[in-house]
C-alpha cells in the first residue's frame, strides 16, 4: 500500500500538483489519468523519489519514504518497477543487458539463470528473440514492451508505469493491460498506471485518480466512472465518438 | 556562482566514491572505460606527439645558431621540453577534447532521456556507477598515454633533426642521454594523473546535471571541454609552481 499526503510540487513559479492526497491499495490496478500536462508524471515522479515534493509526504507500507535519506530509500528502491513514459532504456545496452542489469547488480544469480529470467520477462511482453537487439535497434511500441520487462525483472512490490500502452496497437495495448493486471493478483502487489487511454481505464481500473490541472479532481472505479456529474471528467471520459455511443451500456 | 558550482561538483565525487554495489559490475565498466579512453585515444596520441616533438626539435635547433654550443644540447631540450609540458599538457588539452566531450555527452544524454533516473529508481547509485569507471579508466589510462607521448615526441624530434640535418642522429641521441633529471619524468606522471582526474570528472559533472535536451547535452559537452582546459592549465601551473 502506497499512502501521499498533501503532495505540492512547483517547477519555478508553476504550480504543478496542487495539494494531492490519495491511498494506492495493494493488489489492486491503481491508475492516474488527466489530461496532458495535467501533472500525471510528475505525481509519479514525486512518489518513487524522483522529484522532491516541496510538501507532502510519500508512505511505502506505512513507513515515510520522504524523510528517507538515499541509503535508507534503496531497500524500498529495490522493490520498485517502473516504466518510465519514453521507457528510458540503456541504450548501451542490448534488450538482455537491460532486463538482466539489475539481477547483475542485487542478485547471485548465475548467468543462466540470468537469461532464463529475461526470456521469462520477454516472454510476458511478447517479445521473443529480441535478446540481442539494441534499443535503437526497437520501435517505440517495443522498448515499451521492454521498459516493462525491466520493471518486472526484480519482481517488485510496487510497480509504477507512465503510460504503458501509449505507442501499442490496441491488441498488443490489451496484452500489456492484462499482464499488467495479471502481475497484480498474482503476487499481490501495488500497482499505480499513468494512463489516457479510455480502454484500458475500463479494462483494469479498479482505483482511479483523476487529476485536472494538478488537483486531485475526482477518486472512484471503473464501474463508477461513467455515472458521475463531474464535467470535466465526463468531458474527459467521454471525448471520443465511441465512448459516447457506449454511454448508455455502461 | 562558482562555490555553487564548487559544491556540487565536491558533492558529485563524494557520491561517486561511495563503495561499489558490486565490484565485478564495476569491474568490467572500469575495463570499457580504459579500453575507450586508452585504445581509444592511441591514434590522436601518436600523430600529435610525433609533430610535437618533430617541430620542437626544428625550432630548437633554428634558434641555437651558434657554434659555441653543441648541437647536441638540440636533444636535451626537446627531451626536457616534452617530458615536462609538451607531451603532458598538450596531449591532456587534445584529450580534453576527445574523452571530455564524450564523457559529457554520453553522461548528459543518459540525464535527458531518464536513464539515469531509471538507475536511481533500481536503488543503484548513479553517480557511483556512472563516474567512478571514468575517472579510474582516465586515471590508469593517461600516464601511459603520456609515457608513449614522450617517446613518440623523442622519435619524431630524431627523425625531423636528421631529415632536415639539423641535427645529427648522434649528436641527438648523445643530447637525450645527457643530464637526464628523473625528477621531470616524476612530474610528467603527476601531470599526467591531475589532468585525468580533472578531464574525466569536470565532463562528468557538466554531463550529470544536463537538463533539457539534446541542445543542452551538446552545451553541456562544449562546456566541460572549456572547463576542463581552463582548469588543466591552471593546474599546470600550479604543479610546476610546486614541484621546480
Ligand atoms: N522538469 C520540469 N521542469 C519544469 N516544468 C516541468 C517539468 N516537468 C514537468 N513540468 C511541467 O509540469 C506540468 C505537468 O507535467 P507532466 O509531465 O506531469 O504532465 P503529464 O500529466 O504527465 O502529461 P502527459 O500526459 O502529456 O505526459 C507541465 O505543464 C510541465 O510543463
Ligand atoms: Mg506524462
Amino acid at each position: 500500500m502506497i499512502e501521499i499526503k498533501d503532495i505540492n510540487k512547483t517547477f519555478g513559479d508553476k504550480h504543478v500538483l496542487k495539494g494531492i492526497s490519495a491511498v494506492f491499495n495493494q493488489g489492486m490496478s491503481n491508475l492516474i489519468i488527466g489530461g496532458s500536462g495535467s501533472g500525471k508524471t510528475t505525481l509519479l515522479k514525486c512518489i518513487v523519489g524522483l522529484h522532491e515534493p516541496e510538501k507532502g509526504e510519500v508512505l511505502y507500507s506505512n513507513e515515510n519514504f520522504t524523510k528517507m535519506d538515499f541509503e535508507q530509500r534503496i531497500p524500498i528502491r529495490k522493490e520498485i518497477g517502473m516504466l518510465f513514459q519514453n521507457s528510458a532504456l540503456f541504450d548501451s545496452m542490448t534488450v538482455e543487458e537491460n532486463i538482466i542489469f539489475p539481477l547483475n547488480l542485487f542478485t547471485e544469480m548465475s548467468i543462466s539463470e540470468k537469461r532464463d529470467r529475461a526470456n521469462y520477462c520477454l516472454e510476458k511482453v511478447n517479445l521473443k528473440n529480441t535478446n540481442k537487439l539494441f534499443p535503437s535497434e526497437l520501435s517505440g511500441g517495443m522498448k515499451k514492451r521492454v521498459g516493462i520487462a525491466r520493471a518486472i525483472t526484480m519482481q517488485p512490490k510496487y510497480l509504477f508505469c507512465d503510460e504503458p500502452n501509449s505507442g501499442l496497437d490496441p491488441k498488443t495495448s490489451i496484452v500489456i493491460d492484462e499482464l499488467i493486471k495479471d502481475i497484480t493478483d498474482e503476487n499481490n502487489i501495488t500497482t499505480v498506471v499513468v494512463t489516457h487511454d479510455m480502454n484500458s481505464v475500463m479494462r483494469i481500473g479498479d482505483n482511479i485518480l483523476f487529476l485536472h490541472e494538478g488537483q486531485k479532481w475526482w477518486q472512484g472505479s471503473n464501474k463508477e466512472i461513467a455515472h458521475t456529474d463531474n464535467p470535466e471528467l465526463n468531458s474527459f471520459v467521454f471525448a471520443s465518438k465511441f465512448m459516447e455511443a457506449a454511454k448508455e451500456k455502461l | 556562482m562558482i562555490f555553487t558550482h564548487l559544491g556540487k561538483y565536491i558533492l558529485l565525487l563524494q557520491a561517486s566514491f561511495k563503495k561499489p554495489e558490486k565490484f565485478k559490475v564495476y569491474w568490467s565498466e572500469i575495463m570499457r572505460e580504459m579500453v575507450s579512453i586508452g585504445i581509444g585515444s592511441l591514434g590522436i596520441v601518436c600523430i600529435i606527439s610525433v609533430f610535437i616533438g618533430a617541430v620542437s626539435t626544428v625550432q630548437t635547433a633554428f634558434q641555437l645558431v651558434s657554434n659555441l654550443i653543441p648541437r647536441s644540447i638540440i636533444g636535451g631540450i626537446t627531451r626536457d621540453s616534452a617530458i615536462l609540458e609538451f607531451s603532458p599538457t598538450i596531449t591532456s588539452l587534445v584529450l580534453a577534447g576527445r574523452v571530455g566531450s564524450s564523457i559529457a555527452s554520453q553522461i548528459g544524454t543518459m540525464r535527458v532521456t531518464e536513464q539515469i533516473d531509471a538507475l536511481e529508481i533500481m536503488g543503484v547509485n548513479a553517480p557511483g556507477y556512472l563516474i567512478l569507471p571514468k575517472i579510474i579508466g582516465g586515471v590508469t589510462m593517461f600516464p601511459l598515454l603520456i609515457i608513449l607521448s614522450v617517446c613518440l615526441s623523442l622519435f619524431g624530434g630524431y627523425i625531423a633533426g636528421s631529415a632536415s640535418g639539423a641535427v645529427s642522429p648522434n649528436d641527438f641521441i648523445i643530447g637525450l642521454t645527457t643530464d637526464f633529471n628523473p625528477l621531470f619524468a616524476r612530474i610528467a606522471l603527476i601531470k599526467a594523473l591531475v589532468f585525468a582526474f580533472i578531464i574525466t570528472s569536470v565532463s562528468a559533472y557538466q554531463g550529470y546535471y544536463t537538463s533539457g535536451g539534446a541542445l543542452e547535452v551538446g552545451q553541456a559537452s562544449t562546456r566541460g571541454v572549456v572547463m576542463s582546459c581552463i582548469i588543466i592549465l591552471c593546474a599546470d601551473y600550479l604543479i610546476a609552481q610546486l614541484m621546480l
